[in-house]
């Protein structure tokens, strides 16, 4: 029967789980955010360095590769010099930090992209009330919003990420695998750090600013002129406490802890060349987390109650 | 009957104003006013039993579940047309409709199917396709109340409907709460500060002042009541009529030019006055019901005395009446 000709009538149907309910706000949140071409123009562009590092292990395992390396080991040149592998034909924790660096930049301008529009959007026509007045509670619609931002960054970060390890582990075989199967666990930890962070700040962000530009513009200014503040304090104060400011060093100084790669700054350089602790970098970033979840908290409310 | 809504001792508290003040009703109509003036607590008491606002003390029962420990299943038993503008504007009216369906629990292709069906039945089936910003006030109205109804709740909430319609759009309006509630055996809270609305689609009414309820009561036993009181006028009006009314157990005021006005005793049939004036020959010209108006019933229950509790007070009993 046509539509028109049919009459609103109750429903006696059944309904879908409550667990996995929050699921419908990023498959509606997907299904209209790739309607823009430029997104998904975007979007389908930052798998490209996956595809440069694919062909890059596929190259360094190639058996030709390793032929010529092979042939080349213990030989020497005409000048009677040793020749050897290059150290940049290899794959390990330090190729993938860096695919990882490349991506957490993607990774970013998604957010900026996306995020600020999130939660301003129902908040624009106050339309939190009709989420919550359904059997879909704070937790559920946090955590639906969540996934869409974090749905997207994981196919960009650990997904891909992964499809290389298990690539390299196939190709490389048990040998490798022994020796690097710790970078499994660090791409996971690093991709979902990066990615907690970035969600948890821009959904913050969306919740607080209801105008998307200077939300975006709010992005911005914490990716790239805070930090610039902090250096300011650095070279003021001769140390380097104020790099704690800049969250893009700061990941990338875990990073750099969990692929065990080597610390690139020499000692004995000034204070403010130097690294912060691990342990801080961990600490700040726990702490813009929990501070994203407070203001989450203080402005996801079906209702304001004015005092 | 079970009760749609038990208030017990319910307290609301909010920026350290007391806000509902420990009200306690059983409501059981199928469909009931929410009355009062501004501020008396009518949207705060839907947002705590929507499980907005957490009660402060005592608690509210909706069908039988408490709003303190059973919210979720309320909330699926419940649809919400809030009185502010409530909307995505960037989602088409469809889509808007379908992505609270599915919030409410239906599955993707049923709650597509019940968003076109909701669409229509509000009378905004051509315009399903525009964006909800593109909307004018009453139409989005409507899209609220599509919204409301899509997952087929057992219960409505409705915040001022006819909030800034033209009268041929509030009319629309009105006609579909009645057309839900007679038709489709939903249960209506409908919040106004129109009393007309109040009167034209609910058979109680709770009215609140300063957080408590002033009155409660059935607009058709206060109907009932009213019939009591006639006023008539005749034409060769004489003293035997006058008696034989007298008779009857009526109490009889004439005034001038053949009018009076009558109290007839509850067991009286209308047909006996005419009856009598029929055995007089007096000709009835004018027979007028004086009919309380839920008005009446308002302004009396804002002058009267805050009635807290209404507990299991017989509804037409309730409240603070005065005299007729």
């Amino acid at each position: 029967m046509a539509v028109y000709k049919r009459n609103y009538r109750p429903y006696d149907g059944a309904y879908t789980p409550l667990n996995t309910r929050f699921l419908v706000i990023p498959r509606f949140a997907w299904s209209t955010l790739f309607q823009s071409r430029a997104l998904l123009s975007f979007y389908f562009a930052t798998f490209f360095p996956m595809l440069v590092a694919a062909a890059f292990i596929y190259l360094v395992n190639s058996p030709s590769t390793q032929a010529l390396i092979s042939a080349n080991a213990g030989t020497a040149d005409g000048m009677g010099r040793s020749l050897q592998s290059p150290s940049w034909l290899v794959v390990d924790g330090f190729f993938f930090e860096k695919y990882l660096v490349v991506q957490a930049f993607f990774c970013f301008l998604l957010t900026a992209w996306v995020g600020p529009g999130l939660i301003s959007v129902d908040f624009a026509n106050d339309a939190l009330p009709l989420f919550l007045s359904r059997p879909f509670t704070r937790a559920n619609y946090l955590l639906g919003k969540f996934t869409v931002i974090a749905g997207l960054l994981s196919t960009i970060t650990w997904v891909p990420a992964m499809l290389l390890f298990l690539m390299q582990s196939s190709m490389g075989g048990w040998t490798w695998l022994s020796k690097n199967y710790w970078i499994a666990g660090a791409i996971m930890l690093g991709s979902l750090l990066w990615i907690v962070v970035l969600t948890m700040l821009v959904l913050a962000v969306s919740a607080w600013v209801r105008w998307k530009i200077a939300a975006t513009a709010l992005m911005v200014v914490i990716f790239f002129v805070v930090p610039g503040f902090g250096e300011a304090f650095n070279e003021v104060l001769r140390t380097h406490w104020g790099k704690l400011l800049n969250l893009s060093y700061l990941i990338s100084r875990i990073w750099n802890d969990l692929f065990r790669s080597p610390n690139v700054l020499k000692p004995g350089l000034p204070p403010r060349f130097t690294d912060v602790p691990v342990w801080s970098a961990w600490l700040v970033l726990a702490f813009v987390i929990m501070l994203s979840l407070w203001m989450l908290n203080k402005k996801l409310k079906a209702r304001e109650v004015v005092r | 009957m079970q009760p749609v809504i038990e208030l017990e001792n319910l307290m609301v508290r909010l920026g350290g104003r007391t806000i509902l003040d420990s009200l306690t009703a059983s409501v059981k109509g199928r469909a009931i006013g929410l009355l009062g003036p501004n501020g008396s607590g009518k949207s705060t008491l839907i947002n705590t039993l929507l499980g907005f606002y957490p009660p402060d003390g005592g608690t509210a029962r909706i069908f039988g579940r408490d709003i303190r420990t059973d919210a979720k299943q309320i909330r699926s038993l419940i649809g919400y047309m809030p009185e502010s503008d409530s909307f995505i504007a960037e989602m088409t009216g469809i889509r808007f409709v379908r992505y609270m369906a599915e919030l409410s629990g239906l599955p993707s292709n049923e709650a597509m199917e019940r968003a076109h069906e909701a669409f229509f039945y509000v009378g905004l089936g051509e315009q399903r396709y525009r964006k909800v910003g593109t909307y004018s006030l009453g139409m989005k109205q409507m899209a609220k109340l599509a919204q409301a109804i899509v997952h087929g709740p057992k219960l409505l909430f409705l915040d001022e409907p006819t909030n800034g319609l033209d009268p041929p759009a509030r009319l629309r309006m009105l006609n579909l709460i009645r057309e839900i509630r007679d038709t489709h055996g939903m249960h209506i809270i409908l919040s106004s500060h129109l009393l007309r609305d109040v009167e034209e689609c609910c058979e109680e009414v709770l009215i609140l002042k300063g957080g408590r309820i002033a009155d409660y009561c059935n607009l058709e036993e206060e109907r009932k009541a009213n019939r009591k009181f006639i006023e008539i006028e005749t034409y060769n009006g004489n003293p035997g009529f006058s008696q034989a009314i007298e008779q009857l157990g009526c109490e009889c005021a004439w005034l001038n030019n053949g009018r009076a006005k009558l109290v007839l005793p509850p067991t009286m049939e209308m047909r006996e006055i005419y009856t009598a004036a029929a055995h007089h020959e007096v000709q009835i010209r004018k027979m007028n019901f004086r009919r309380d108006s839920l008005e009446d019933i308002f302004l009396r229950a804002m002058d009267g005395n805050l009635n807290g509790s209404v507990g299991d007070v017989p509804p037409q009993k309730a409240g603070a009446h005065g005299s007729l």
